[in-house]
């Protein structure tokens, strides 16, 4: 199963995502959200941090957590390359990362990511499977 | 969201076409454009967006769509509509995640001939000196959270009584490089933290800072009085509000949701989410998005002096004889309020411009005095491989468009596309051959920016010239680009 697959939008790039639960799908999109900012294979686990967030919606939740990952890169240079779901329900979620600071001799910046929209968002379970698709401004 | 049959259009004119009021539409929708952008235009979900933007309260004059329209997030790019003070509402989405970027451009008593030869030093200096990779920064501008908030509030003013300008700039600034009304406490802390580190950067994307020359002049008068001639080295920037503008858009999207409920605001679209001018919530999103309007001024105003810096290191010249003057600074993505006269009436409105330029005319009293006699300068860039234009505003566009115009030429193929029409080429050496000397942060963008990414500029400007809100003042081509 591909976890993930970019989307052609425009001058901006979207993202459908899979997972055989809601913690996987949220654990591939991050994934891919770091995907877009540099090469993850370059992204050591030197630290680890614990992460705690609400939505209103699983939908907002979604949102919430890929732009905390985004608030995490552009607040403390955090580029993150692991992630675990450890408790997810409709409107909370706590997870673990790992991942490293930005370094520039090794870590290729491809594109910076303006923000995470709520353009044609969608998430939902179709027989057994979690999807979901997200456009990021860039 | 919205009817699957062809939303119906009138031809007006050879450059107007017309969405009659249908539905829920509580105006029209006017586009400018020719036949040909039409087509293009039908082919993307833009005109449901303009119709979408139709329905909202308080809708003044039509739901306005500039040439360079396109599909946005709610509203379209290059979209232009106003709300009454009193009645209608503010959005958003009408302003963009990006709020105030917008174009700069600067004029030098430097000739193409002067700087030919030493373009790569000049671009090498200036990605020296502009802080464009993540986490670089000036070790001249140490901003902490307490000082983010004087930006906030005094927009340029900041930067001019820190030494980074002169009161020369702040004159000609849109707005004088501040939006009234600024309230930091409307801004959250998350927007202030990603903020202060970014002050000053470029970002990535389509911001640039570029080395050009003036090509063309077609209005002599206008180039005169904009200190615009042929051949003179020219230097524009492009960027925006960064990470704290984002912030505060995502913020407020969120307050607006629940806003849009509050007050029972029908919504074609949730992303035209909103809530009254006179509300709480209005006045904080126009406190907040004043705020970072301001820090994109600044933003721009500090990239200005580092390039004077590296235009003297370069040239070894004093800023007395480079004379870098600025010619105009203008918000691309942008709520104003503004009074317009509607039916021989004065009313207060909130004028949304997403992708789209302020054009005020000739007279116009905010507008340097010495540009009254010939109206607001208007500043379009195109993609880094061709050209940009300026422009300026008319009587015409104050009647038609709120004094708006189109923002510059919208993406042809998408950012994947482009990377694919990249591939095996060296983007770098095909613009060195033309003359154009590029160097970029980010190793994604180049390939995503390649010129033929993008529609031609000079489609766009010939619309707004021939419709008349706007006029053309001059060509520019460049000779070096930075990209973040």
């Amino acid at each position: 199963m591909k976890r993930f697959r970019f989307l052609d939008h425009g001058g901006d790039v979207g993202v459908e995502v899979l997972g055989a639960s809601l913690s996987e799908l949220f654990q591939n999109a991050a994934e891919a959200f770091f995907r877009i900012i540099t090469d993850p294979k370059t992204v050591r686990r030197k630290q680890s941090r614990r992460l705690t967030l609400k939505g209103e919606t699983p939908e907002q939740l979604l949102v919430a957590w890929l732009n905390e990952l985004l608030y995490l890169f552009e607040t403390e240079r955090l580029l993150l390359s692991r992630f675990r779901i450890d408790r997810i329900d409709e409107g909370s979620l706590e997870a673990h990362a790992e991942g490293e600071t930005y370094d520039e001799r090794r870590h290729p910046i491809k594109t910076l990511v303006k923000a995470v929209t709520f353009h044609q968002l969608q998430l939902h379970e179709e027989e057994g499977l979690w999807k979901a698709r997200i456009i990021f401004d860039l | 969201m919205g009817e699957e049959r062809e939303i119906l259009l009138e031809r007006l004119d050879a450059w107007r076409w017309r969405i009659p009021r249908a539905g829920k539409m509580r105006t029209d929708g006017l586009i400018f454009a020719d036949q040909k952008m039409i087509q293009a235009i039908r082919k993307d979900n833009s005109l449901q967006q303009v119709v979408n933007v139709a329905t909202l309260p308080g809708i003044v004059g039509p739901s306005l769509a500039m040439p360079d329209i396109h599909s946005g997030y709610g509203f379209p790019i290059g979209g232009v509509a106003a709300f009454d003070a009193s009645s209608g509402v503010v959005s958003p989405g009408g302003v963009g995640y990006d709020i105030n970027c917008g174009v700069r451009l600067m004029q030098s008593s430097l000739n193409r001939r002067d700087v030919e030869k030493k373009i790569p030093l000049l671009v090498a200096t200036l990605f020296k000196n502009i802080p464009s990779g993540v986490g670089s920064k000036r070790k001249d501008l140490r901003l902490g959270k307490k000082e983010l908030a004087g930006v906030l509030t005094q927009g340029v003013r900041w930067a001019v009584d820190r030494g980074f300008g002169s009161a020369e700039d702040l004159a000609h600034i849109e707005a004088q490089g501040c939006i009234p009304g600024a309230d930091s406490d409307r801004v959250s802390d998350r927007a202030m933290e990603r903020g202060y580190p970014q002050l000053g950067t470029l970002g990535s994307g389509n911001h640039f800072v570029e080395v050009g020359f003036v090509e063309e002049v077609f209005d002599t008068e206008a180039a005169s009085a904009f200190h615009l001639e042929k051949d003179q080295v020219t230097l524009t920037i492009h960027t925006g509000s960064r990470g704290l503008g984002h912030q505060v858009c995502d913020d407020y999207i969120r307050v607006m949701l629940q806003a849009s409920r509050r007050y029972g605001i029908e919504l074609p679209d949730p992303q035209l989410c909103c809530a009254p001018l006179d509300s709480e919530e209005g006045k904080h999103y126009l406190g907040a998005m004043a705020c970072a309007a301001n820090f994109a001024f600044v933003n721009r105003q500090m990239i200005t002096h580092w390039t004077r810096e590296a235009f003297g290191e370069v040239f070894q010249l004093t800023p007395g004889q480079l004379r870098l003057s600025l010619v105009y600074d203008v918000c691309h993505n942008i709520a104003k309020m503004e009074t317009h006269e509607i039916g021989g009436r004065k009313v207060q409105v909130c004028v949304h411009r997403k992708g789209a330029t302020r054009a005020f005319p000739p007279g116009h009293a905010e507008i340097p005095a010495e540009y009254r006699k010939v109206g607001q300068p208007v500043l379009i860039p195109g993609d880094m491989g061709r050209y940009s234009y300026v422009l300026s505003g008319t009587d015409l566009a104050t009647q038609e468009t709120f004094a708006s115009t189109c923002h510059g030429a919208g993406r042809l193929l998408s950012r994947h596309q482009a990377k694919k029409a990249a591939r095996g080429r060296s983007i770098l050496k095909e613009l060195a051959k033309m003359g154009i000397i590029v160097k970029s942060a980010s190793t994604g963008t180049l390939e995503e920016e390649i010129p033929e990414a993008y529609k031609d500029v000079e489609e766009v400007v010939r619309v707004v010239h021939e419709a008349g809100i706007s006029r053309k003042v001059a060509r520019l081509r460049p000779l070096g680009v930075i990209k973040g």
